[in-house]
């Protein structure tokens, strides 16, 4: 029986708002601009991320590609990152290139800016869905066919808005309370949808590798490439093992030390050693395999925290507010035709900024904190709205009614 | 005299109300000595300052709030953090050092940390002693009972004390009905502000945003102190609901930085009213000034406030106010818009009032400043040395 890996990353960085205060409001648009030894400075942490994780990662990758024609893997990449790879890191973007030019890395389709727009403006969603797809066409001379939400957010209002705008196929998290008895590693279909096709993560295998992998305190540590293609094997009755992760898990969540990108190294050798195992990019996935059933998923279901909801961005109310604040501002923006104005507008779409107000991280999964570049919640809560009231002394030095 | 800080190494109102207090009263000939438990440099000749700390100790280094603990870094080297308690001992024997070698008629203390000490001087020296309040322990726990230690050593000290100062009569009642202090012995000297800080205003505001929404028609409201629940901030919030309610063109500013910090502005986004209300956290000088001056309405909701300093600040800086009914300054404010702190409605009455006419704004604002004109650190000063003139005379025996 044949089973495929596939190999999901997803490649992204926000534009993070500096410590930016009511007396800048009006004074300077300059949010993102932090000061270069600034937590908050997004030129450092490219640097950063380039030098631990990104050059490292695909230098490993393309070595694989050359080495084992039959790995394959997918990649999704927001705007936002690759803008900020063209300005501070061009050798990391070329190496995405490089990867790409090997025709065996597929690219998926998401917002640009990384945002939650599908769930406020849908106008406003699909303008940055094409965004991205002039990007990426325009990068790497593909054009995605499977869809990714934000977060991987997913409910069947987007399944049938991407079987709508012609996806063959659309990823979520393969979360036990919509899977039920039913397993991750199957090609699925989303309910009330004709034609496409849905991929889950198998959250248990990817997360060995993405959470557990550097954990000593984990029964199975240290994990090897050796056992985890084992355990895959000992899996009777699957097709695809869809291991779904953040890119930065190689060299940024797991560090060089952990072993990682030895295991990254040995694992096609380790899988590929077996007669019928194969690496699938998500397309061939779906064209390969036939769907095993269909799966309704009436409320949202992301990849974040023991939740899987929307909570780590939406769930408190300052996190509310802002986002509401934001996307009451969009008829006036774009109305305005003034596109560094709307770009801010856009970046400050970001779901990490929305992250970085949740609250819930005094008690659940200290990666809130590892990740947030503010001091505490309020802190970022503050920045983005002194952002905020920016926007509206610019649209009110427009002319509009704020 | 007994102090716990001078500005500008002061956490709120009581150093600014001491250093004032002193100036005045130095303009009547009065020889002032003021005893601080840190050194701190001193530049000015009307009084000399004197550091009382721990023997051996050569440097005390303060944080920026009168609560937090300090460190002595001693002569040998080793350093210590000491808590408020320990402080406070420390600075009581090091003041017991001090009165072995000075020569005083009164001794004049300022409220509860410095109180020990004052008993100590007063049992070494038996001169007059007088007690300034400018809080009670209930005041500053926003109503609650407090720290029972606290309490004990004000209750004490102030049944010791040859006279006591209120700087309210707000402050007066609070001391009788806690401490059961003969109300005859206590006397009400009022605050005042110093008005030469007002001089200081630019043409340009640092809140441009602000200024420019005002132009817009949006009309603000502000509230610059501490954020701990002696404030009443909670109940401002809960008036802001209000008042975006019937006026969404209305901005509320809190300035300052205190525990209730986080919790004010989750309660704001829970209220639905965060794009109104901005939270600068504390600022100093032209950022502090422009926070009043780019007020329409200067907010003091206190649940209770013994003086209550920060309204007169806001009136100097061309801002009208509106004060709880549970603070000092009530008494020596007619031209203000009065409300009890409880009163949510009544508050958002007042302030929907005042930020939808102009006219109201400004004839409070213009009637305030005449009444600020009256006031002066030198009737205070005035009324401290008579009761400092009864003592020595023995007329108040």
């Amino acid at each position: 029986m044949s089973k495929a890996i596939v190999l999901y990353l997803h490649v992204h960085q926000p534009y993070r708002v500096r410590h930016y205060t009511i007396f800048d409001a009006g004074v300077s648009h300059d949010y993102f601009d932090a000061p270069y030894d600034d937590r908050t400075n997004n030129e450092r942490i490219i640097h950063k991320v380039a030098e631990k994780s990104y050059l490292p990662t695909n230098r490993k990758l393309l070595e694989l590609l050359n080495n084992h024609p039959q790995f394959k893997l997918s990649l999704s990449i927001t705007g936002t990152v690759l803008e900020q790879l063209e300005k501070w890191a061009p050798e990391a973007l070329k190496s995405f290139q490089d990867l790409c030019a090997t025709g065996r890395v597929e690219i998926v389709a998401e917002t640009y800016h990384h945002s939650l727009a599908f769930f406020y403006s849908r106008s406003e969603f699909e303008t940055q869905v094409q965004m991205h797809r002039d990007k990426i066409q325009q990068l790497f001379g593909q054009t995605p066919q499977v869809f990714r939400n934000t977060e991987l957010a997913y409910n069947n209002d987007l399944a049938y808005w991407a079987d709508q705008a012609g996806y063959k196929g659309i990823l979520a998290e393969g979360w036990d309370k919509v899977l039920g008895w039913r397993s991750p590693n199957f090609v699925y279909r989303p309910a009330y949808t004709d034609n496409i096709r849905l991929l889950m993560k198998n959250y248990k295998l990817s997360d060995d590798i993405a959470f557990r992998f550097g954990d000593h305190d984990w029964s199975e540590w240290p994990l090897t490439a050796d056992k985890f293609a084992h355990w895959l094997n000992e899996t009777g009755d699957a097709t695809n093992f869809n291991l779904f992760m953040d890119y930065e898990t190689f060299g940024e969540h797991q560090w060089s030390e952990s072993g990682i990108f030895d295991f990254l190294e040995h694992l096609p050798k380790q899988w590929l050693k077996t007669e019928g195992n194969s690496f699938m990019t998500v397309s061939e996935a779906i064209d390969n395999f036939e769907p095993k059933d269909q799966i309704d998923v009436p409320q949202t279901v992301t990849w974040a925290d023991t939740e899987r909801d929307l909570s780590a961005w939406l769930g408190n109310a300052m996190q509310a507010q802002a986002i509401t604040a934001l996307y009451g501002l969009e008829q006036q923006i774009l109305d305005t035709g003034d596109w560094a104005l709307i770009e801010d507008w856009r970046r400050l779409q970001t779901s990490d900024h929305f992250y970085y107000m949740c609250t819930k991280w005094f008690n659940d999964g200290d990666i809130h904190a590892y990740f947030s570049p503010y001091e505490n919640p309020y802190d970022a809560f503050i920045a983005f709205m002194n952002a905020w009231h920016d926007l509206q002394f610019r649209l009110a030095e427009k002319g509009a009614a704020v | 005299m007994l102090g716990w800080e001078l500005p500008p190494h002061n956490s709120g109102g009581l150093g600014v109300a001491c250093y004032h207090l002193c100036k005045s009263l130095a303009k009547r000939d009065v020889d002032i000595e003021f005893i601080l438990p840190y050194h701190a440099p001193f530049d000015e000749d009307f009084m000399t300052v004197t550091a009382a700390h721990p023997q051996g100790a050569k440097i005390v280094l303060a944080n920026a709030s009168a609560y937090d603990s300090y460190k002595y870094v001693f002569d040998d080297g080793h350093e210590e953090w000491v808590d408020i308690i320990g402080q406070q001992h420390a600075y009581e024997h090091a003041v017991a050092q001090l009165v072995e070698e000075r020569e005083f008629d009164v001794i004049h203390a300022h409220d509860w940390l410095t109180f020990r000490a004052a008993l100590r001087a007063k049992q070494i020296r038996n001169v007059p002693l007088i007690l300034h309040v400018h809080s009670i322990e209930r005041d500053r726990a926003g109503g609650q009972s407090g720290n029972q230690l606290v309490c004990e050593i004000e209750s004490t000290a102030l049944l010791m004390a040859d006279r006591v100062i209120a700087v309210s009569q707000h402050t007066k009642n609070a001391i009788v009905k806690e401490y059961a202090i003969p109300a005859d012995k206590i006397e009400v000297v009022h605050n005042s502000v110093d008005k030469t800080a007002f001089a200081e205003l630019d043409a340009e505001n640092a809140y441009r945003y602000i200024a420019r929404m005002k132009a817009d028609g949006y009309r603000v409201v502000t509230n610059v102190g501490r954020l701990t629940v002696q404030k009443g901030l909670t109940n401002l919030l809960y008036t802001a609901k209000a008042v975006v309610e019937r006026v969404p063109k209305t901005l509320f500013l809190i300035v300052g930085s205190g525990e209730q910090y986080f919790e004010l502005i989750t309660l704001a986004a829970e209220l639905g009213i965060a794009k109104n209300v901005i939270f600068t956290g504390f600022q100093r000088g032209k950022h502090w000034r422009d926070s009043f001056a780019i007020a329409d309405l200067f907010v003091m909701p206190s649940v209770s406030e013994p003086f209550g300093i920060a309204p007169l600040e806001a009136i100097g800086f061309g801002t009208p106010a509106l004060v709880s009914k549970q603070s000092g300054v009530k008494e020596v404010l007619n031209n203000c818009l009065k409300v009890d702190f409880w009163d949510i409605n009544e508050m958002a009455n007042q302030i929907t009032a005042v930020v939808q006419n102009d006219g109201l704004r400004d004839e409070l604002e213009w009637n305030a400043g005449r009444e600020l004109e009256k006031l002066s650190w030198d009737n205070a000063a005035d009324k401290l040395f008579a009761i400092y003139g009864q003592h020595l005379t023995g007329a108040a025996a």
